[in-house]
């Protein structure tokens, strides 16, 4: 799996959704990517890429384009 | 309910956008919104954590006006329903919100609506308020509680929790949640300063508005507290934090002990608390100067109440490390429940005196542990197994899993998301229980349902199949 692929999985996986959906995804914007969903997210972003977020940046990633920008910092090419 | 002329220039409260209301104004703007009333009747208040709805549910409180609690978020077949089986003479609702009728006011971003149902329910005299237990699921069973109720419970918890104008109370949990609802009862009658916000604790809007207006406390329910450990919250730099409040279901003893510890170490009080919306709140609070020595436990009763524990036969159990039925007397214990308009004249059916349903323990000291609810109850193979105890085992043995408990008669049910390792699970309890592991069952489902305060609804779990 490329990064681009274990990134969209940590999505329709935490927040049960279809990978052509994620791309548009924000926190709070569907029922889906409430607290709870939220927390399964960076779970699953953790560890599939083997770090351990910053909680700064956890309450910072509120949408999927942000996300990206955040898991640069953790030297995640995506 | 409140006095709010003594501090008039006080703030009251202040919302995430900046915006404030002062015990003088939240006094005055309540005396024009219960203007357009008719007097005392059946309003529904759909709940925020904002100040039009603060300003509301304190306007109808203090002019004998009864306020039913919902959220704002609640499905809108489901309101329509309890519309429908009420038939309240208002609606305040978030402007924009769809209600049948004539809108009458307007403040701080909410409406009055008069609703269109011509017989208003009668009302016993000492009915205050309505709560639901469930949150959001919509059940059309509410708690009744008194204006008697409300005041006593409110003063005990001033008392213990030693509350101060000084104080700047966070919200974390919604207002039409029992909890949610004790913390803004107690902190307006001390005169403190309540900080309104929609944003929850996993969002980024939440902290910068707790650092910018110095929240001094916040509660949080076992979810809140199990949220900010993964969140790595220990390591955050929160200088006007005092108090933290745990309550809503018990708290995985290693939660409790690391939370305790971080809050001795740097100075802060944790406070772990017992109660249910039959209660009107709270009926137990463990002293935070004994918090790490009782970990585990829920602590004594409130100023003013008293518990029992009731054995199997009826008895009142009198040793120590004897496992009953809590009960629990106090002037806080509601009146009873209301399942449609016609109970809203019933009065007081409980007397003062409320079996929980929760199965405890007392230890020497006089301190009470909660070990499951009463029903919550399988027998294995002729061996009674706690659900609540096989959740907590898993959830210590498997801290990253969503899972929940369930089952019935003979077989003890794992539910959860596909990503936890049921099989394991289903050994590591066996293991743990001594009992074969064919008595246990694994469940996959999207999500472990909750309700708006993070609590498991297990009714919405079990399936009639299981």
């Amino acid at each position: 799996m490329t990064n681009q692929e274990k990134y969209i999985a940590a999505f329709t996986d935490a927040l049960n959704v279809a990978a052509e959906e994620t791309a548009a995804m924000q926190y709070g914007q569907s029922v889906a990517w409430d607290s709870v969903g939220h927390m399964r997210l960076i779970a699953n972003l953790e560890d599939a890429f083997d770090i351990m977020m910053d909680m700064d940046d956890i309450i910072d990633f509120s949408s999927f384009g942000k996300g990206k920008e955040i898991l640069r910092k953790y030297d995640v090419e995506l | 309910m409140w006095n709010f002329e003594t501090a008039q220039e006080h703030i009251a409260a202040i919302d995430d956008s900046g915006a404030t209301l002062t015990y003088g104004q939240l006094a005055a703007e309540g005396r024009t919104l219960a203007g357009h009333t008719d007097g005392r009747c059946l309003v529904f208040c759909l709940c925020r954590n904002d100040l039009g709805s603060l300003l509301g549910y304190t306007a109808f409180l203090n002019h004998g006006i009864v306020p039913a609690l919902l959220s704002a978020e609640l499905d809108r077949g489901l309101l329509r329903s309890l519309l429908d089986s009420y038939h309240p003479r208002y609606v305040w609702a978030p402007e924009g919100t769809v209600v049948a009728g004539g809108a009458c006011h307007t403040a701080y971003g909410y409406t009055l609506t008069k609703t269109p149902y011509a017989d208003a329910p009668a009302l016993y005299q000492e009915l205050a308020l309505l709560l639901t237990t469930s949150g959001s699921t919509g059940s059309p069973k509410f708690v009744r509680q008194s204006y008697r109720n409300i005041r006593a419970n409110t003063d005990s918890i001033v008392k213990y929790l030693r509350l101060t104008a000084d104080e700047r109370p966070i919200t974390t949990l919604p207002m039409n949640y029992t909890y949610g609802l004790s913390i803004l009862n107690t902190h307006l009658d001390v005169g403190a300063t309540l900080l309104l916000t929609r944003y929850g604790i996993a969002q980024k809007g939440f902290w910068s508005f707790f650092k910018e207006y110095r929240a001094t406390s916040f509660g949080g329910v076992p979810y809140t507290y199990e949220m900010l450990d993964r969140m790595r919250f220990t390591r955050m730099d929160l200088p006007s934090l005092r108090t933290l409040t745990q309550a809503g279901g018990k708290l995985l003893p290693s939660l409790h002990e690391k939370f305790a510890w971080w809050c001795r170490d740097t100075g802060r009080q944790f406070i772990v608390m017992y109660g249910q919306c039959e209660a009107t709140a709270r009926m137990a609070y463990l002293p935070w100067e004994r918090g790490i020595e009782k970990i585990g436990a829920m602590g004594i009763a409130i100023p003013g109440g008293r518990f029992e524990l009731i054995d199997t036969d009826g008895s009142v159990i009198t040793s120590a490390y004897v496992t009953g039925e809590l009960r629990y007397r106090g002037e806080n214990v509601t009146l009873g429940y209301a399942a449609g308009a016609e109970d809203l004249a019933l009065g007081d059916e409980r007397g003062g005196v409320l079996d929980t349903g929760d199965m405890a323990k007392r230890d020497d000291d006089g301190y009470y542990t909660v070990v499951g609810r009463k029903k919550r109850f399988v027998k294995l193979f002729g061996n009674r197994v706690n659900l609540d105890e096989a959740e907590r085992l898993l959830k210590a043995q498997y801290p990253d899993a969503d899972i929940a408990c369930g089952g019935r008669d003979d077989r003890l049910v794992i539910y959860g998301a596909d990503s936890a390792p049921m099989d394991e699970m289903i050994a590591y309890l066996a293991a743990k229980t001594g009992l074969h592991p064919s008595g246990f069952a694994a469940k996959i489902v999207a999500a472990i349902p909750k309700n708006d305060a993070g609590k498991t609804l297990y009714r919405e779990l079990e399936t009639p199949d299981d």
